[in-house]
């Protein structure tokens, strides 16, 4: 190809659309009526492609619990032939415009928010967080976890959806932007993200046709889970994203994301490609009778907010975080001052108090990762690697090099003469 | 852009790439300098030190008109 | 097996914090389990799984804190306690928060420095080239300190910084002083009207020291790197450099070091150089300095009087070295040395190189790791023969340790070997101060010297030279005292030196 490319023209268009992108909170529907592509045998996936057979534990876990709630299956060993038979198709969330935390499964009959970018008009789709410990998205598959999908699907879901009819749309980056400000940084940390939601939410729930019980049971459920609002970060980082989807000769990443066996990243001028390389393993804190050898290697989609300029690249807004390895204060500002190397721009709308207020560091650009040798900082949660028992820990991660090596090597081959 | 012709007359200041202690010793005396924690590129990666540099010239044209 | 808790009611900790303090509390002496957390489900979930749930815990809120650890024993488990409630209690101090953002590459640092005109690299000579590319093509003159650079990474190098009038000093290139400033190992040298250009390190430090000491001063000192002068670079940067002195108004006097140039550069330098309105000092190391003044400029017989001359052609009139060799060579009579042979123990090559030149006429077995014309190749460069004059600064030395102006442990651990071996009679070593340089060499060697002394029995003749200037950061005069104290003869040139260790070693040569 010897179309006339200027790289550094290409990312400026690409962090333009990026830092123009404004996602909002639409509402709630069912993912087979909205997910483009969504059909009843289609299980979605976090992380790049990935078969049956080389899934991990927890992402195996987690589909035979969505299998069960599907109604594929009655038992998990039902499950289990089911998973591996041509019956059902698996495909990457990210193929499908969505996102999912951890395993990120997710089926037809499943409830999930609508993010929309109304500066571009695309669409953004990812499942609720179904709250801490035993859950779908670590790979449990027990009785409890379906009885909670269904109530998800039956009430929290419709309570939701009617409250944000009556409410309008929530606009995602400004709250992401308050929470930044308030000690999250919307990755690991969402405390702060999750109770300015619950705010929004609260005075139009209450107005919604539910029971006064349902509605205090939805309350409480997000009230419970300080994590409900990544559900919400990452569809919105991954709105603001799509936008620089796809466009020629760029370098800047819009992906990045891991299966629990595969990490895998995608580049605005290398479209609909994959590179992929292992999974790592997370450095961190485990929590109490866990050690190293319990853990999964990296996994889920929500490293679309490193990918954003937020999460691990705001660390700096949230030092708590750094004390996963037994950091300082310090190293969370140095952490995210690694991150100017690697990126284009500083955020426009995402800023860190402790720096100032300059703006997080915005558009991972390929050619900066190969030149420095910096690889891209991610905070994540850590997953048991048996299926079912949940959550071990938390702590910090990077890509594998291969994955940008072998970008590079694609741009290259497609690009320069 | 410094110059030979212009150098003798130009305030040194000073990258100082690799060895951490000359940078310190410029410091001591006052002298404007950077220290560069340097790596080697890629983790030392020589295949994609090569293609880097191949991107390098192949836009050289547009870094040129760039401001230095 | 104790199991203690504590319960803390309405005192609120993050989970990360805590986290951390219920790993530090697990590494203690005998502690088997621990559980510091907030008294939510989560954590009671936990102590159910450890077993270290009971009924104390019944009545506890997600507000209070729960501390609960399990121990071999009581002594433990209280202990193990007391140190969770003390970590609790203390904040870590924040360390150095605010330190500035080091960058990772020259990209980053110009965002820093963005006028930035000089570039000194140091790291490993298989990246050094592409970044002193870098460097020149963002318009910043170059040192290349950095050795195994090829030949053809060179002259690409150089070829660019002729066609943008940038300096490429180097590769290998440990010495350079541009306005007053020190760069990599350089001395405290004053301004004055001398301009050097110099394809050798310690060369450029003895000859700027010197010039120092004899009261003069330099406006510039460019390192060309050992090569430059060879037939592949032709002498780039040697006549840019040359060139560049010739027009700078505050040069009155220019001098040149370096080995012999290739033949086929000779002639064309000498012709560019002959262009230059200003005298020049030419010192090619062990050339014939005849040949050398027929072409119109000044010889030098040696470094010192490279400097010597260089002060002459400044001031006009005639400059004292800072010890004739009478003077030194007198400090030799009456020596009695207990053995026949001499032993040199360098860290500066050229001072290496020139010590072997002024001896080798009066010694006739004299061997080296790095032999000039004259003498001969050790057959081992960690065992003396006969007379030896070693570089400690050999790539066969210095493979995965500093160089011995920062690291004297070679040279120390060479002084006890030398010392206890029955036929050594002297033994001789330089001192190079300046910026870089070991902050106590002359302390380093004493302590071998005494050491050596001891372990042996034995008392051979120590002499050293300094390299250096009052005004380097060492104290020149505490180094020498130091060096006196401990009995050894200190001269303030190598050239001294070597004069002593002739008077010395007379007799005992042939």
């Amino acid at each position: 190809m010897a179309t006339k490319i200027n790289v550094q023209a290409a990312n400026k268009e690409a962090i333009s659309r990026i830092q123009t992108a404004v996602p909002v909170l639409k509402g709630l529907g069912i993912a087979k009526d909205i997910v483009p592509g969504m059909k009843k045998n289609l299980i979605l996936h976090a992380g790049p492609p990935i078969t049956w057979d080389r899934m991990s534990g927890p992402m195996k876990g987690a589909v035979m619990g969505a299998l069960i709630y599907e109604g594929f299956a009655k038992t998990p060993e039902e499950a289990e032939k089911v998973a591996a038979s041509p019956e059902i198709e698996y495909a990457p969330w990210h193929e499908h415009n969505g996102v999912g935390p951890m395993a990120g499964v997710a089926t037809a009959s499943m409830p999930v928010w609508i993010v929309e970018n109304k500066t571009h008009g695309n669409r953004a789709y990812c499942t609720l967080n179904e709250g801490l410990g035993k859950v779908l998205r670590y790979g449990a598959y027990s009785e409890e976890v379906i009885a909670r999908l269904n109530w998800m699907r039956d009430v929290l879901g419709p309570v939701l959806r009617e409250t944000l009819e009556i409410k309008g749309e929530i606009n995602l980056k400004s709250m992401i932007a308050q929470a930044l400000q308030m000690g999250d940084e919307v990755h690991n940390r969402n405390r702060a993200g999750t109770s300015l939601l619950f705010r929004e939410l609260a005075p139009a729930l209450l107005d919604t046709s539910a029971s006064p019980s349902d509605k205090k049971r939805v309350l409480e459920f997000i009230n419970g889970n300080d994590h409900f609002f990544l559900n919400l970060s990452m569809p919105a980082a991954k709105a603001i994203l799509q936008s620089a989807e796809w466009i020629d000769g760029s370098t800047i990443l819009t992906v990045m994301c891991r299966n629990g066996t595969d990490f895998g990243i995608r580049v605005a001028g290398l479209k609909d490609r994959w590179f992929t390389a292992p999974a790592q393993v997370v450095k961190g804190l485990l929590f109490p009778g866990f050690s190293e050898s319990d853990c999964n290697p990296d996994i889920g989609d929500s490293a679309i907010t490193e990918t954003c300029g937020i999460g691990g690249f705001a660390m700096a807004a949230a030092p708590a975080i750094v004390k996963f390895v037994g950091g300082s204060a310090s190293d969370a500002l140095n952490y995210t001052q690694k991150m100017y190397e690697i990126t284009e721009a500083e955020s426009t709308t995402f800023q860190i108090p402790s720096l100032d207020f300059r703006g997080s560091p915005t558009g991972i650009n390929l050619l900066k990762v190969c030149e420095t040798g910096i690889l891209p900082q991610i905070n994540t949660g850590i997953a048991h690697k048996q299926p079912g028992i949940g959550q071990v820990g938390a702590g910090l991660v990077n890509p594998p090099m291969k994955c940008f090596e072998d970008a590079l090597e694609a741009y290259v081959e497609t690009y320069v003469p | 852009m410094s110059s030979l012709k212009t150098l003798f007359n130009e305030d040194v200041k000073v990258f100082n790439v690799g060895i951490p202690s000359f940078a310190d010793d410029l410091k001591r005396q006052g002298v404007p300098v950077v220290h560069v924690e340097w790596r080697p590129p890629a983790g030392g990666n020589k295949r994609v030190i090569e293609l880097l540099d191949r991107i390098k010239a192949w836009q050289a044209e547009y870094q040129t008109q760039a401001k230095s | 097996m104790t199991i203690r808790h504590v319960i803390r009611k309405e005192t609120y900790f993050d989970s990360v914090t805590l986290m951390q303090i219920t790993n530090e509390v697990k590494k203690l002496q005998g502690v088997e389990n621990a559980v510091v957390g907030m008294g939510t489900d989560f954590n009671i979930d936990s102590l159910k799984r450890l077993g270290l749930y009971s009924d104390a815990f019944a009545g506890i809120t997600p507000a209070d804190l729960l501390l609960c650890v399990q121990a071999g024993d009581d002594a433990a488990a209280d202990a193990a306690l007391a140190a969770a409630e003390k970590l609790l209690t203390t904040r870590k101090k924040a360390s150095g928060a605010g330190t500035a953002f080091v960058p990772p590459t020259q990209e980053a640092a110009a965002k820093q420095l963005p006028d930035a005109n000089v570039v000194v690299i140091s790291v490993p000579g298989a990246w050094a080239a592409r970044e002193a590319e870098i460097a020149l093509r963002a318009g910043r003159h170059v040192m290349l300190f950095s050795d195994n650079v090829t030949v053809e990474e060179e002259l690409k190098l150089k070829t660019l910084g002729v066609e943008k009038n940038l300096l490429v000093m180097g590769p290998d290139c440990g010495t350079a002083l541009i306005n007053g400033v020190p760069l990599a190992f350089a001395n405290a040298v004053r301004r004055g009207d001398i301009g050097i250009v110099a394809a050798s390190g310690t060369g450029l430090q003895e000859v700027t020291s010197l010039i120092h000491t004899m009261g003069y001063g330099i406006t510039q000192a460019i390192g060309v790197g050992g090569r430059d002068l060879s037939e592949k670079i032709g002498g780039k940067m040697t006549l840019m450099a040359a060139h560049a002195l010739g027009e700078d108004p505050a040069t009155k006097v220019i001098v040149l070091i370096s080995k012999p140039p290739a033949p086929s550069v000779l002639g064309p330098l000498y012709a560019e150089l002959k262009k230059i309105r200003k005298p020049i000092v030419v010192y090619f190391i062990g050339a014939d300095p005849e040949a050398i003044r027929k072409e119109g400029f000044t010889p030098a017989h040696n470094l010192q009087e490279a400097a010597q001359k260089a002060c002459e052609l400044s001031g006009g009139k005639a400059v004292a070295v800072p010890m004739t060799d009478a003077d030194a060579a007198a400090k030799a009579d009456g020596l009695r040395l207990p053995g026949k042979y001499l032993r040199g123990l360098y860290s500066g090559g050229t001072l290496c190189d020139e010590a072997q030149r002024l001896l080798h006429p009066v010694l006739a077995d004299l061997y080296s790791n790095t032999p000039v014309k004259g003498c001969q190749m050790l057959h081992s460069v960690h065992k003396s023969e006969k007379h030896t004059i070693v570089d400690l600064g050999d790539d066969e030395f210095t493979r995965g340790r500093a160089h011995p102006m920062i690291d004297p442990t070679l040279r120390q651990e060479r002084i006890v070997i030398e010392t206890a071996d029955p036929d050594v009679g002297l033994i001789a070593f330089d001192v190079v101060l300046g910026y870089g340089a070991h902050m106590d060499m002359a302390g380093e060697m004493v302590a071998a010297i005494e050491k050596a002394r001891k372990a042996s029995g034995r008392k051979p003749v120590f002499a050293a030279c300094i390299c250096g200037t009052a005004d380097d950061p060492q104290n020149m005069q505490k180094q020498k005292r130091t060096l006196e104290d401990a009995g050894v003869q200190v001269f303030p040139s190598n050239v001294a030196l070597i004069a002593f260790v002739k008077r010395a070693m007379a007799g005992k040569g042939v």
